[in-house]
């Protein structure tokens, strides 16, 4: 894939976001391109989600440049980032128990009729078909989400990002509550996608996940940025060797690795 | 027995055997609410019984029902307020500031008479418009120093409830102020402030026929999408008891029929002559219940069929999922204080219009039992979860409570009493339930 010629979908530039002191992310530049799945991976705390929340609009960036189709863009809350076609699955799903599945997938983007009240039965409709791509098994349309299971909870957050055409889609732990069925359903989803010409970023704490369905990945560390490597140029353990010991594969002497049990 | 025997014999009706079951299952019927009613009418037959049947007269049931309207139509605009997980506490203030604003408005000597003279018909709803701008700019100002600038809303209402009783008291320099105009003065019911048989049935039968234009519309929906519908019968059956209902209590409205006294000074005024018998006026719904059936519709209207409902509970189920779906949660919170402010106009025109004066206290101590009628009504203080008829049911018991144990003698330390283990006890009933996860 001669990737470099075209214009990348998003860029990420210098981006740094602190706690009070902390740096959460520090200076970490990714780009996707379309059709791109691009892995983003880390252990825990190492700002995996904090750089996509300022993709995502949930928390704008402190400094640094986000550039949509090669465009300077401002993102300074989700509905910036949803109006760029970005859409995104948190890993804590962010959906409100309260309500059904299609208030879920259509909140604040609620169809209304004609005289300005909404439309549940359009959007049940909507969601029957977009669940159905997911989960063809679902049916419980009408009880408020508190009472599915984390299977069907996933589906719907997951059937909130796909409905709405995004061309960015940002996946944080897409599968974390699923089992080997909804799993397997969820990467022919996310291949399906890939095809379709959407670009995904896609974080994940499996590493088998990653490599299965990633085109590049890129290694954080504390914050920072180790590298973005193709997915033919390195294997499993030197993408373990990166998360662990936060350094390239080049730069990892042979007794570092020796004492994770990889060399 | 020959009932169920021909009931069992009609296998075009009934394929499977009746059941009790069965009929909630296909009416899908709210079953917290069908408690709430049952606990009413169970409530109210109790004191029947203690009463001897005369506390279930037809003027006993009206004058009930006009004493829970003020609390009632307040505790419509607290369900959104609390699902939102804020709180108001101020709302028995702002009914103070907008019902002195009415008085000051319409008295002998108020500064509409002097513009428009004594008895212009244009006066009270000047006044009354007047008066919901007052309500919903006090509830914009809380509203915005909740939703802006981050003071949790317990504070922000808190102190509106002290500034405001104090705003009452320098608005009528300490003293009550009564004599209202003579319209205005219907929206405090009784015989006079009641809209008349006539027009109740005519209301009473448009209530069915939009009962009936709702469930149809409904079911059409979800057929032009395939969705599965509730079988034929049970719609009918939800519109039958719907509307008998309906039509049951607008006879017990108009079984309330004028006092001699008063329908023989009409009558002399009217130059209507009387017959034999007596002159039967009936009274029929009064304005303050149909005022708050007009407020029920157009609150669940609100929290239903349009974003901004969807909005508010969704906030309260999980406010930072309803940020990241791009709500624009502090507006939302804003417009709940204005329309709550709103409320609270109303309530304090028909407290008012009642009183036929605002004195200083008008109001005070109504957030308690505001929010006691809400929480009643099923509403959860942890926000996310209440229904709009839920809080008026909950204010009809506590209005039937305080009438009844009033009615039957106990003195107003004892009402007290009753009122607060009333509260614990149905709310401890619903997190029991709740616990059980029905």
């Amino acid at each position: 894939m001669t990737a470099t010629e075209r214009v990348p979908l998003v860029e990420m530039r210098n981006i740094r976001v602190s706690f009070g002191g902390v740096h959460a992310v520090d200076d970490v530049t990714v780009d996707l391109f379309p059709g791109e799945v691009m892995g983003i991976v880390g252990g825990n705390g190492a700002g995996k989600t904090t750089l996509m929340r300022t993709l995502s609009g949930a928390r704008p960036p402190d400094s640094g440049v986000i550039l949509v189709n090669g465009q300077e863009q401002t993102i300074a809350n989700p509905r910036d980032a949803k109006a760029l076609g970005i859409e995104t699955i948190y890993q804590t799903l962010a959906l409100a128990d309260n309500v059904d599945a299609p208030a879920n997938v259509f909140l604040g983007r609620e169809l209304t009729t004609r005289v300005g009240t909404l439309d549940d039965s359009a959007m049940e409709d909507a969601t029957r078909k977009v669940m159905g791509r997911l989960n063809p098994k679902f049916e419980r349309f009408t009880t408020p989400v508190r009472s599915l299971s984390g299977g069907q909870r996933q589906g719907v957050a997951i059937a909130r990002a796909v409905h709405f055409n995004a061309r960015i889609l940002i996946m944080d732990e897409p599968t974390a509550a699923l089992g080997p069925a909804e799993t397997a359903q969820v990467h022919g989803l996310i291949r399906q996608l890939k095809a379709e010409g959407i670009g995904i970023f896609l974080i994940s704490h499996d590493i088998h996940d990653v490599f299965d369905l990633s085109d590049r990945i890129s290694v954080m560390y504390h914050g920072r940025l180790v590298g973005t490597v193709g997915k033919e140029d390195v294997d499993t353990d030197q993408i373990l060797g990166m998360i662990i010991l936060g350094k390239k594969p080049g730069e990892v002497t042979e007794k570092e690795l020796a004492e994770l049990g990889l060399g | 027995m020959t009932d169920v025997a021909t009931a069992v014999s009609d296998p075009a009706q009934e394929p499977r055997r009746p059941s009790l079951r069965r009929l909630v299952a296909a009416t899908e019927i709210d079953l917290r609410l069908f408690g709430m009613v049952a606990a009413l009418v169970g409530m109210l037959l109790v004191f029947g019984i203690i009463t001897g049947g005369r506390i279930l007269s037809p003027s006993n049931l009206v004058t009930m029902s006009v004493q829970a309207a003020s609390v009632a139509i307040i505790s419509t605009g607290m369900v959104i307020i609390i699902v939102s997980r804020n709180i108001d506490l101020s709302v028995g203030s702002i009914v103070g500031v907008t019902a002195m604003t009415y008085a000051l408005l319409m008295t002998g000597t108020g500064i509409l008479t002097d513009v428009l003279g004594r008895g212009h018909p244009l006066t009270w709803i000047i006044a009354l418009g007047i008066g919901l701008l007052v309500g919903a700019l006090i509830g914009a100002l809380q509203g915005f120093v909740v939703a802006y600038v981050g003071v949790p809303s317990f504070i922000v209402t808190l102190g509106g409830l002290l500034a405001f009783r104090g705003v009452v008291w320098i608005m009528s320099g300490g003293q009550g102020v009564a004599g209202l105009d003579l319209t205005f003065q219907i929206l405090g019911g009784g015989p006079q402030g009641s809209i008349g048989g006539t027009l109740s049935w005519v209301v009473g039968i448009v209530v069915c026929v939009g009962i009936a234009g709702l469930l149809i519309y409904s079911r059409r929906q979800r057929r032009k999408f395939g969705f599965p519908v509730r079988p034929k019968w049970a719609e009918v059956f939800i519109w039958v008891v719907g509307s008998l209902a309906t039509l049951g209590l607008v006879f017990i409205a108009n079984s309330y029929l004028w006092p001699q006294p008063l329908a023989e000074r009409w009558a002399l005024e009217h130059g209507v002559s009387i017959p034999p018998g007596g002159l039967r006026i009936e009274s029929g719904i009064p304005w303050p219940i149909l005022l708050l059936v007009i407020v029920a519709l157009v609150m669940s209207f609100l929290a239903n069929r349009r974003r901004f409902g969807r909005y508010i509970y969704a906030i309260g189920g999980n406010p930072e999922a309803a940020e990241l779906a791009g709500i624009n949660t502090r507006r939302t919170v804003l417009k709940s204080f204005v329309l709550m402010g709103v409320l609270c106009a109303l309530s304090g025109a028909v407290a008012a219009a009642r009183l036929n004066a605002a004195s200083l206290d008008v109001g005070r101590g109504y957030e308690l039992y505001v929010i006691a009628a809400t929480v009643i009504g099923g509403t959860s203080l942890s926000g996310g979860i209440g229904t709009i008829p839920g809080a008026i049911l909950g204010a009809l018991v506590m209005a039937t409570l305080a009438y009844g144990l009033q009615y039957i003698g106990l003195s107003s330390p004892y009402q007290d009493i009753a009122a607060g283990v009333v509260l614990i006890v149905a709310v401890g009933l619903d997190s029991w339930n709740r616990r059980r996860g029905t």
